[in-house]
């Protein structure tokens, strides 16, 4: 299995350990990874906030090179994946746009390539079944809510990923651990995203309803697809806590680190030193490490 | 010899102003055959028609050209009057310059000039026109009602009242339809049964009315005044004849669990039963998926039980063939469900309905026995939450067209719950309220001011569980302001569209129907309960979103329709119709290939010794509408339009 890998800027910055875990989980399972050559920013919130033709080019340009190589492109974060797919609907379905991205970059692109997220990668690529094989290490009992955010699934017309409502692949994916998706109701719900460098206040807020649904429930961690909701609902934790004065004590863990653990990858080179929340004391409880 | 003549109307100012009529008739009184032409200011007016008929009179004309507005406007008028000066109505045409060409033109000069033509070239094919003479057809005096709804059952007690004879056929074991189902009915809150179930006995017992309950239309043949319609009866497994209706074989009846479709699967009923009380016929159906006996082999209770002798697990489907002279669709609606609203937690939360649901909530014969609780766990509903528009005037995820109904039964049960619990609280959330209709406003305004229901205007994101409540995150957008709330129920006010397999039904008898499914009529404001296949008429939500009084004003409307059908024995039509000339027929059909009513028929030409010459086409007078597909398929030129014969229509061209 090969593809066309496309890290992103937070997957070299604030998210390494995500790309640390996932670099580290598609070895163990034989999936070779090619970072695109030369690759570029994907524009992120701001470009299509401000310039429709730049979102759709930004993007577009690391599409151009992957369609190249021939391989179809994974992704990581669910920033990138949104925008990477939004650019290549836009190409396909309008042609003066196309003709205009492809005038500025001196390519052909025709909005063709596939763009897959890592867990359709490792639910539909690899599959359940297969997944459950390479257990080494089970993470019986261990209760995880599964937190897909916002941009994963929207718009649903151009995602097409999952139950736009209730997605279940990541929970199906952390099953194949032994850990116990609970079932709760703050799935899909915004974290605040970029609000938390203008309105703190809005992200603690909302994180706070997140944490507090989650903890409610009886999760003892949460499974996060994305660099910008990870640090969110980590890094905000404490003052989240601060702020409705309860305590949670949440780990908050990418997927594919869930998954590294099982699959016996040890702690450091899953990055689990990065987070903020300190999911050791947890782990160590439940007899994983 | 043809002697013309040549009628210019000024229509006021509307030709005059850009056409010079005038002239318009100077020229036409010199066209070849034309022995009178003049101009008049309103050729439509009395004086006007007087013109024309004296004309006919004292010039022996044999044929009229009237110069004015489009013949839909006026082609009968001048007809008419023509018939009554004694010559053939058709042989009076019009030449349109009004339409074609005094409203499209500013140029004075050359707009005259188009004139001058059009005029001359009606006048090549009022020359080569003859007498034709309407077709009659005889007429079945008995019509067919598809759907025994409020509607259905309005337009049959109407017509059989008028003392014809009606067949009903409803698909479902009793008549009734979504009235039955209903607690009570805006603006009046009267009980929905009681003024329904008295209109069902006279159904029943109405000497006149033939009804075929459980029963559906398998296919249709023929033409207005003359339709052949086989119906399938389902097998109930019931002798309807022995069953008295005594009710012991679903008190027996061991399987009680199965969701009942009457309840919206709220509440249970057994694997046989009859679906409510007052159900007509009161005769109940075996659910073959549910019944042991069907599904495992054993039990036979119902047969054990029976007093009558009435069960027969072999029964089998019969067709009966009827054969009427009219048909009125009235199949009625389904809404949508909450499955597809993923972010209400449809599907996945017990305690988010459709209103059809709340509506057995509230009725006194549903599953609660009139009492508003919660269908997860049974507890009384504090507060209750109303959604309204889902899935109605919604591009991206239901249909644009407003579901009509909803406004008014949202206030409707918000008021009901009130009544039934005094310390609950209703909130309607609504895009805007559409209360037009007698006593309608009024009825929205009592809920708001005197019932104390609360109104956001505002959609609502989300709705999620939590702590045992349904927490319902919107705005509203009066206030500014997000809102949450925590509900016991939440009601959605889903989307009205058709029944599913309306377009199977429509196609067997060539009504057409819109991208949503519902029937179209024939003209949106003029022939609202009319079909473009003749003799079918349409009554309540099959056409459109409809409330009860609506369908029933348009349920007594088709009847009427219906009526004026059955008023002679003879049915009269538009000989403009088409016709095959027999001695060219090769025989092809290539005309029955493409003719949409399925008026083609072959038919047999002998010799005088009676031996079969050949086989050729022969158009069914009743069932023609001239739309002249035929003609352009036919491979030997042998099929003409009446009134637009190849031979005038040329003519027309060559004038040129």
């Amino acid at each position: 299995m090969r593809y066309a890998y496309y890290p992103g800027c937070s997957l070299k910055s604030v998210a390494v350990e995500y790309d640390a875990a996932l670099k580290a989980v598609c070895e163990k399972l034989g999936v070779t990874l090619d970072e695109i050559d030369d690759w570029a920013c994907c524009g992120a919130t701001p470009a299509h906030a401000v310039d429709r033709f730049l979102s759709v080019a930004l993007p577009a340009r690391n599409l151009a090179t992957a369609q190249k190589a021939g391989n179809d492109v994974m992704v990581a974060c669910a920033a990138c994946y949104n925008r990477m797919k939004v650019a290549n609907h836009e190409i396909a379905t309008d042609g003066a746009l196309r003709k205009e991205v492809n005038e500025a970059l001196g390519t052909d692109y025709d909005g063709g390539v596939k763009v897959l997220h890592l867990i359709e990668v490792l639910v539909n690529g690899i599959g359940i079944d297969k997944l459950k094989e390479r257990v080494t290490k089970r993470l019986d009992g261990l209760k995880v809510a599964c937190y897909y955010g916002c941009l994963l699934l929207r718009p649903p017309k151009v995602m097409h990923f999952d139950d736009p409502e209730n997605p279940t692949s990541m929970d199906r994916l952390i099953e194949v651990t032994g850990a116990v998706p609970i079932s709760w109701e703050f799935k899909t719900e915004c974290c605040g995203a970029a609000m938390g460098i203008a309105r703190t206040d809005i992200v603690h807020k909302l994180c706070g309803r997140i944490l507090s649904d989650a903890k409610n429930r009886g999760a003892e961690m949460i499974a996060v697809a994305c660099p910008l909701c990870q640090s969110n609902l980590d890094l905000r934790q404490s003052d989240v806590e601060k702020d409705l004065s309860r305590e949670f004590r949440l780990p908050v863990l990418y997927f594919v680190q869930v998954l590294g653990l099982a699959l016996g990858i040890d702690a450091k080179s899953l990055g689990l030193d990065k987070l903020i929340v300190d999911p050791i004391p947890l782990l160590t409880q439940k007899g994983v490490i | 010899m043809a002697r013309i003549g040549v009628f210019v109307c000024h229509c006021g100012e509307n030709i005059a102003a850009t056409v010079d009529v005038k002239k318009v008739a100077e020229e036409a009184s010199k066209m070849p055959g034309v022995v009178h032409a003049e101009d008049y200011r309103f050729m439509c007016s009395d004086p006007g028609q007087r013109l024309i008929k004296k004309a006919i009179a004292e010039k022996k004309l044999t044929g009229v050209v009237v110069a004015t507005c489009s013949p839909r406007m006026h082609e009968t008028t001048f007809r008419r009057a023509v018939a009554e000066a004694g010559l053939n109505p058709y042989r009076c045409e019009i030449a349109n310059l009004r339409e074609q060409c005094s409203w499209v033109h500013a140029d004075r000069t050359k707009a005259t000039a188009k004139a001058i033509e059009l005029t001359r070239l009606i006048v090549e094919k009022v020359k080569r026109n003859h007498d034709l003479f309407p077709i009659r057809v005889p007429v079945t005096r008995r019509a067919l009602v598809v759907g025994g709804g409020i509607a259905g059952i309005q337009a049959a007690l109407d017509i059989a009242n008028a003392g014809h004879e009606v067949i009903l056929v409803e698909k479902s074991p009793s008549i009734g339809g979504r009235m039955a189902q209903l607690s009570e009915t805006f603006p009046t809150l009267d009980c929905s049964q009681c003024i329904l179930t008295p209109r069902m006995v006279e159904v029943k017992s109405h000497p006149k009315i033939k009804l075929y309950a459980y029963s559906e239309i398998e296919e249709v043949s023929g033409f207005v005044g003359n339709f052949k319609v086989k119906i399938r009866q389902k097998a109930r497994y019931v002798d309807a004849k022995k069953c008295t209706g005594c009710g012991l074989c679903q008190q027996k009846c061991p399987t009680k669990k199965v969701p009942s479709e009457f309840h919206e699967l709220l509440g249970t009923r057994t694997a046989i039963s009859i679906p409510f009380a007052q159900a007509v016929p009161n005769i109940p159906v075996i659910d073959r998926n549910s019944c042991l006996f069907f599904q495992k082999g054993r039990c036979k209770l119902c047969e054990k039980v029976c007093p009558a002798g009435a069960i027969l697990y072999d029964q089998q489907d019969q067709i009966v063939e009827e054969q009427v002279g009219a048909v009125i669709l009235a199949t009625g609606f389904d809404v949508m469900g909450v499955e597809d609203f993923g972010e209400y937690g449809g599907g996945r939360y017990k305690d988010v309905i459709t209103a059809l649901q709340f509506e057995r909530l509230l009725s006194s014969s549903g599953p609660t026995g009139g009492k508003v609780l919660r269908p997860s766990d049974g507890k009384e509903a504090e507060s209750v939450v109303f959604l309204s528009c889902i899935g109605s005037r919604d591009r991206s995820k239901g249909v644009e067209y407003c579901s009509k109904i909803c406004c008014m039964y949202v206030a409707k049960h918000a008021m009901l719950y009130k009544h039934k619990n005094h310390h609950g609280q209703a909130y309607v959330f609504y895009m805007d309220v559409r209360a037009a209709g007698k006593g309608y406003e009024e009825f929205i305004r009592r809920a708001v001011e005197e019932e104390g229901v609360v109104y956001l205007r505002g959609r609502v994101s989300r709705i999620y569980e939590q702590d045992g409540k349904l927490i319902v995150k919107g705005a509203d957008s009066l206030s500014g302001t997000q809102v949450e709330i925590a509900a016991d129920i939440v009601v959605l006010a889903t989307a009205v569209k058709p029944k599913p397999g309306i377009a199977e039904l429509a196609q067997k008898f060539h009504v057409s129907y819109d991208a949503h499914g519902f029937l179209n009529e024939l003209h949106p404001k003029l022939r609202p309960v009319e079909t473009a296949s003749a003799g079918v008429y349409l009554a309540g939500a099959c056409q459109a979103p409809k409330d009860i009084p609506d369908s029933v004003a348009q349920a007594s409307a088709a009847a009427s329709k219906v009526l004026a059908l059955f008023s002679s024995a003879e049915l009269e039509r538009e000989p403009t119709i088409s016709v095959v000339n027999e001695k060219d027929c090769v025989g092809c059909f290539a005309c029955e290939a493409v003719c949409p009513f399925g008026a083609i028929e072959r038919k047999e030409v002998r010799d005088k010794q009676g031996n079969l010459v050949k086989i050729v086409s022969h158009v069914n007078p009743g069932i023609c509408q001239g739309c002249g597909a035929c003609v352009v398929a036919c491979r030997s030129q042998c099929i003409d339009v009446e009134g637009f014969r190849g031979e005038e229509v040329f003519a027309e061209i060559m004038a040129l």
